[in-house]
């Protein structure tokens, strides 16, 4: 019976991820849209505020890590939006497995096009701040494990405003205070690098956030859901 | 025991025996703030010891608040849990009517801190921990407020209210901690009131006497408006409608 179609937990969550990387690939111009947005706000702080090296590389670590997270809420509306418009959402609902692991595995999804990519890139637009050397890689660091985190949260925010027709301003409203632990903790950890301070507390707080948004977002990720469809 | 809780969760129950109880909530909480207010206000000694001089009775109404403020929302994530878990619709009522009453208490807390600043920091607002943890606390009520009220229907407005409380309930001791932690990494060093010195009990027993009063005036104040919310709700069930037709 090894091949029948309901399978366990980890099948169910495969399939959602691999149904969800496929559709990210399908719509690869859309993969790109928060890289983009990414850049565009680094650059306009320097028009805003100063071309000069020295003030750039003195906000550069926090106007790193808001932009990115900007950018990861930006692509947040359109986590469960159109699997909602198309109805599929009802189906993930209506499979036999725990919809919280569902919800984990399309939160993954997310994480690895958006999140990631944000991470790898944000040492690029560090040289163009003039981010302090000994940093980069703390960014790229606190980043990628601070993202899963804000991805985690702001899934729930998205699966509470998905069934409202214009939910995007409301759910950065919601999703932003939440917000606020990532990124006094990522932050911390480039700014102690650049300090040449411990980065180890730091990072294992952000590990410590993930965890526990790990332990506790899918859970509310689900009963939303539950709640946007049945009402 | 249980059937004396299951009393207390229908709408009609809770509407005759609050009518009960609620003068009475009005009666203490009133008298206890105008005792607070005159005795803080004109009878408590002058700070000294920092020189705030009599700027520091901003604490009677700045305190109290802030308790508050944190109260109310703990209140209303309690409420929702009733509401999720059991589905006591009188929880939800209560939990709808706490929110704006939090984020008033919220902003009260924020506007007498930064009135109070005026005179002992010489500005308007810091980045202060407190401050700080005091304006998430109010974008988070605003949020509560606004998810509330973008669902069309109640029922999906309630619980995604709901569900949001939570998430922010357990927030909230994240957020503190960390924006404290945030905070002592960037201390400022004008402002430096690390070592309070002890209050002396002249002064704290009318400020105890306030934080109870405002405590009353919030209970009184939710029954109050849960009985409001109730009749809004229940219009068209039959007992609300005889009782509109006795009181004409």
């Amino acid at each position: 019976m090894l091949d029948t179609p309901q399978g366990g937990l980890w099948v169910a969550f495969k399939a959602t991820l691999k149904r969800d990387v496929t559709l990210m690939f399908r719509r690869r111009g859309e993969l790109l849209n928060p890289l983009v947005f990414f850049a565009l706000v680094v650059t306009l702080f320097p028009i805003g505020i100063s071309p000069d090296p020295a003030v750039l590389s003195l906000i550069a670590p926090g106007l790193l890590w808001v932009a990115a997270l900007l950018a990861a809420l930006l692509s947040l509306d359109s986590l469960f939006r159109t699997d909602y418009d198309d109805g599929s959402l009802e189906q993930l609902l209506l499979t036999p497995q725990p919809l919280a692991v569902l919800g984990l595995a399309k939160v993954a999804a997310h994480w690895l096009f958006t999140g990631l990519p944000l991470a790898i890139v944000a040492p690029l637009l560090g040289i163009m701040l003039a981010l302090p050397a000994g940093s980069y890689a703390v960014l790229s660091l606190s980043l990628a494990i601070g993202s899963a985190s804000l991805s985690l949260i702001g899934a729930i925010g998205a699966a509470l405003t998905v069934g409202i027709a214009r939910g995007g301003v409301l759910l950065s409203l919601l999703i932003l205070p939440l917000y606020i632990p990532v990124l006094i903790f990522g932050v911390g950890a480039v700014q102690a690098a650049i300090n040449g301070d411990g980065i180890a507390a730091h990072l294992a707080m952000l590990g410590a956030l993930l965890a526990a948004s790990l332990l506790l977002a899918p859970w509310a990720i689900a009963a939303s859901l539950r709640i946007s469809i049945n009402g | 025991m249980w059937t004396f809780i299951h009393k207390w969760g229908s709408p009609k129950w809770f509407y005759a025996m609050s009518a009960r109880v609620q003068p009475w909530c009005w009666a203490v909480s009133l008298l206890l703030i105008a005792t607070g207010t005159v005795w803080g206000l004109a009878f408590a000694p002058t700070e000294v010891n920092q020189g705030q001089g009599d700027s520091f009775r901003i604490i009677y109404v700045h305190v109290p608040a802030a308790f508050l403020a944190q109260s109310v929302f703990v209140s209303m994530a309690a409420a929702s849990l009733v509401f999720m878990v059991w589905k006591i619709k009188v929880a939800d009522m209560a939990a709808t009517v706490m929110a704006p009453f939090g984020a008033v208490m919220t902003f009260v807390a924020l506007f007498s801190g930064a009135v109070w600043g005026v005179p002992t920091w010489g500005t308007w607002w810091m980045w202060d921990a407190r401050l700080t943890s005091m304006l998430i606390l109010l974008f988070l009520f605003l949020g509560v407020i606004a998810l509330r009220g973008a669902f069309a229907s109640r029922d999906s407005g309630s619980k995604a209210a709901s569900v949001l409380a939570m998430v922010g309930v357990i927030n909230i001791p994240i957020i503190k901690y960390s924006v404290d932690w945030w905070f002592t990494l960037h201390q400022p060093a004008t402002f430096t009131l690390t070592s309070r010195p002890a209050m002396p009990t002249e002064m704290w027993l009318p400020l105890l006497v306030m934080v109870l009063g405002f405590y009353g005036f919030f209970i009184a104040l939710t029954l109050m408006r849960t009985r409001n919310e109730i009749l809004r709700r229940e219009m068209n069930k039959r007992w609300v409608i005889d009782l509109i037709r006795e009181a004409r």
